[in-house]
């Protein structure tokens, strides 16, 4: 057997990405003098903090078949109460304003979820509407004033800022690593845990999953809920990297969610896709957004035009070499059968 | 008696529902506001969102072929960019009209192409088409407006055309029938449905059902075409977020109106009348100063509430029929 046989699907898909990743940085370096260097890394480090958590929300939403549209919003509102709540008490412990964030997004993914999976309304619409509803429980929350960052603690302004260690020029910030190890670690669960991997038994065949004796209803929800916290979480790393917060902060967050899995491999349908994709297609996305800016040639008018270039060329191809790749395996195992006999 | 209950029967339908709530509805904002039934504002409440309602009308033609266009608003936003830029580069604006609705044949084609040819969730193509499309825009008119079009365009979109009553809302009478025709009294539009319902019972007989899709998808792009054209001219200047995230708005009007985003059931009707649910709430909330998010999160209350009350009802109706 050769290695086309053997390597999986997934893991093509993450190495395919990472070619992808690499020829983007080569060409912008063969056109942007003094491109690669330390400051890219730190310039989309930062911002790839909060997208790689909320990209990650979205996928354990997506692997079981369903959307979360509300996304944006919930990061909206979460970053504002955290604000709110640090500018009234300044002392809070971090971790404690953390946890809030986390909990408070919960909420909202409870309501999402009760929605999906025990009332059995279709997920799109849901999330339509609770993305408008929570929209405007936060401009009546927020009584049309807005957070501002001198209100906020030093730690929290400072928490994207700091570098963890720092080799090279290159800094591990501290948002970044901790969206990181978040990451990983929800990557580690889905992979090597049994309740997590029900999630990809629901999204790949829900009667099946179901006849085997697992409870859909009870997974969906969980899949909104904790994608309700890490969306949570993500509206705490918003709140710290702007620290000016109003009623249309998140908004259009669902859609770069959504942009950033599919991007990274995650199949729209369900069933397949892994946190690691979207966290690099996250990366991906940030990167071609940070460079055409910084690229001469064209204006950087054309950076949302190229965007949906890339997520349409990344889906054809993908579907199309996979097609090929599952069609290419079916001929082998035939002629192997054929050898044998 | 029995009329009565037959009555009764036909108001189970969703449509009959929805009748009832608009009823309501406009029972409340007219004993709340003094000039609300007046013709000046009911002309001005279509007038406000003429160019998402003229959309919801195809949309219903998508989502009962179980697919999704999330780029309509975006095509908007590219063909009023697009009149824009054309215009100031001294174009010859009938001509500009020509070419933008031609972009929007283009642009639906496209998704169409990759939805029906390769294969890809609509969810997907167009999510990405979102995102390019408004990029175009942008590139067009990158972060200016653009306006003083000729006296003639912006008529059309502001003052009366046939007596009081504007271009814009004979262009959504005119398409509201014409699409009845096709998606309720035609083969195209049986088809439609029948490609929503089971698209490979519809490839079994012998219905070319990729066609069916790119042809919708192309009358999607080209009527959100129009209605950016429509905007342009009602707005009287275009800028780079012309009719930004207007496609939720759109989806939600045709979803309330009954809609299955499953595909294969739905009908004008429904749409129309949740369009006429979703323009009165929201001006009865307007004229009692309540502002946009939060009309934007009363209606979609009503969404989730549209889909949640007939599970509850329909049950205990249909047991009494069989005793």
């Amino acid at each position: 057997m050769g290695w086309i046989d053997r390597i999986s699907p997934q893991t093509l898909r993450i190495l395919a990405l990472l070619a992808v990743l690499a020829l983007t940085v080569l060409f912008f370096a063969s056109q942007i003098e003094n491109y690669f260097n330390a400051r890219l890394f730190n310039r989309v480090s930062s911002s790839v903090a909060i997208m790689a958590l909320i990209a990650c929300a979205q996928t354990l939403v997506i692997l079981t078949r369903n959307i979360d549209l509300s996304i944006g919003s919930v990061v909206g509102f979460t970053a504002f109460a955290t604000g709110s709540l640090v500018t009234n008490n300044p002392e809070i412990n971090p971790l404690l304003l953390a946890a809030y964030a986390m909990v408070v997004g919960a909420g909202f993914g409870v309501v999402n979820g009760l929605l999906v999976a025990y009332a059995r309304v279709p997920s799109i619409i849901v999330t339509l509407a609770t993305m408008a509803i929570f929209r405007s429980l936060l401009v009546e929350y927020s009584d049309a004033k807005s957070i501002t960052s001198d209100a906020l603690p030093k730690w929290l302004v400072d928490f994207p800022n700091v570098p963890l260690f720092t080799i090279a020029g290159v800094e591990l910030r501290a948002a970044f690593v901790t969206s990181l190890i978040i990451v990983l670690a929800v990557h580690i669960a889905l992979s090597r845990l049994r309740p997590a991997r029900k999630l990809f038994a629901v999204g790949s065949n829900p009667e099946a999953a179901e006849m085997a004796g697992i409870n859909q209803k009870a997974v969906i929800f969980a899949a909104f809920v904790a994608a309700g916290a890490l969306a949570g979480l993500g509206g705490f790393m918003f709140l710290a990297r702007f620290g000016n917060i109003t009623v249309v902060a998140g908004l259009g967050f669902e859609l770069k969610s959504v942009a950033a899995a599919v991007v990274g491999g995650v199949a729209i349908n369900g069933g397949s896709g892994s946190v690691i994709g979207a966290l690099i297609g996250a990366i991906l996305v940030d990167m071609i957004d940070t460079s055409l800016v910084r690229w001469e040639l064209v204006s950087e008018f054309w950076r949302e035009a190229v965007l949906g270039l890339l997520i349409l060329t990344a889906v054809a191809v993908d579907a199309i070499l996979m097609r090929r790749l599952i069609a290419l395996r079916v001929r082998r195992e035939k002629a192997r059968k054929e050898a044998a006999k | 008696m029995n009329a009565l209950k037959a009555g009764l029967v036909k108001l189970q339908s969703w449509e009959g529902f929805l009748l009832v709530v608009l009823i309501f509805i406009i029972l409340m904002n007219a004993s709340l506001t003094d000039n609300f039934l007046s013709v000046g504002n009911q002309m001005n409440l279509f007038m406000l969102s003429i160019e998402k309602i003229i959309v919801a009308l195809v949309m219903t033609f998508v989502i009962i072929n179980a697919e999704i266009d999330l780029s309509v608003g975006s095509m908007m936003g590219l063909s009023a960019c697009a009149f824009g830029w054309m215009f100031q580069q001294g174009v010859d604006p009938v001509l500009a009209i020509g070419i933008c609705l031609l972009i929007g044949l283009v642009g639906g084609f496209i998704n169409g192409w990759f939805v029906a040819r390769v294969g890809l969730p609509s969810l997907v193509v167009t999510l990405a088409t979102l995102i390019g499309y408004r990029g175009l825009a942008r590139v067009l008119v990158e972060d200016r407006g653009i306006g003083d079009f000729p006296q003639w365009f912006n008529d059309l979109g502001q003052k009366g055309l046939i007596g009081p009553v504007p271009f814009g809302l004979i262009a959504f009478v005119i398409l509201f029938i014409g699409l009845y025709v096709v998606l309720q009294r035609s083969g195209f539009g049986r088809k439609t449905y029948v490609i929503g319902t089971n698209r490979e019972v519809a490839d079994f007989a012998g219905i070319d059902t990729g066609r069916v899709k790119i042809v919708i998808f192309v009358m999607s792009g080209l009527v959100s075409a129009f209605a950016g054209l429509l905007f342009a001219a009602r707005v009287g200047a275009v800028r780079g977020d012309v009719a930004n995230g207007f496609e939720l708005d759109i989806i939600t009007m045709v979803l309330l109106g009954g809609v299955s985003i499953f595909g294969g059931t739905g009908t004008l009707v429904g749409t129309l009348l949740a369009i006429l649910i979703v323009l009165n709430l929201r001006n009865g909330m307007a004229l009692l100063n309540i502002t946009g998010h939060i009309q934007t999160g009363v209606v979609g209350l009503l969404l989730i509430a549209s889909v949640l009350v007939p599970r509850i009802k329909l049950p205990t109706v249909k047991a009494k029929e069989v005793t």
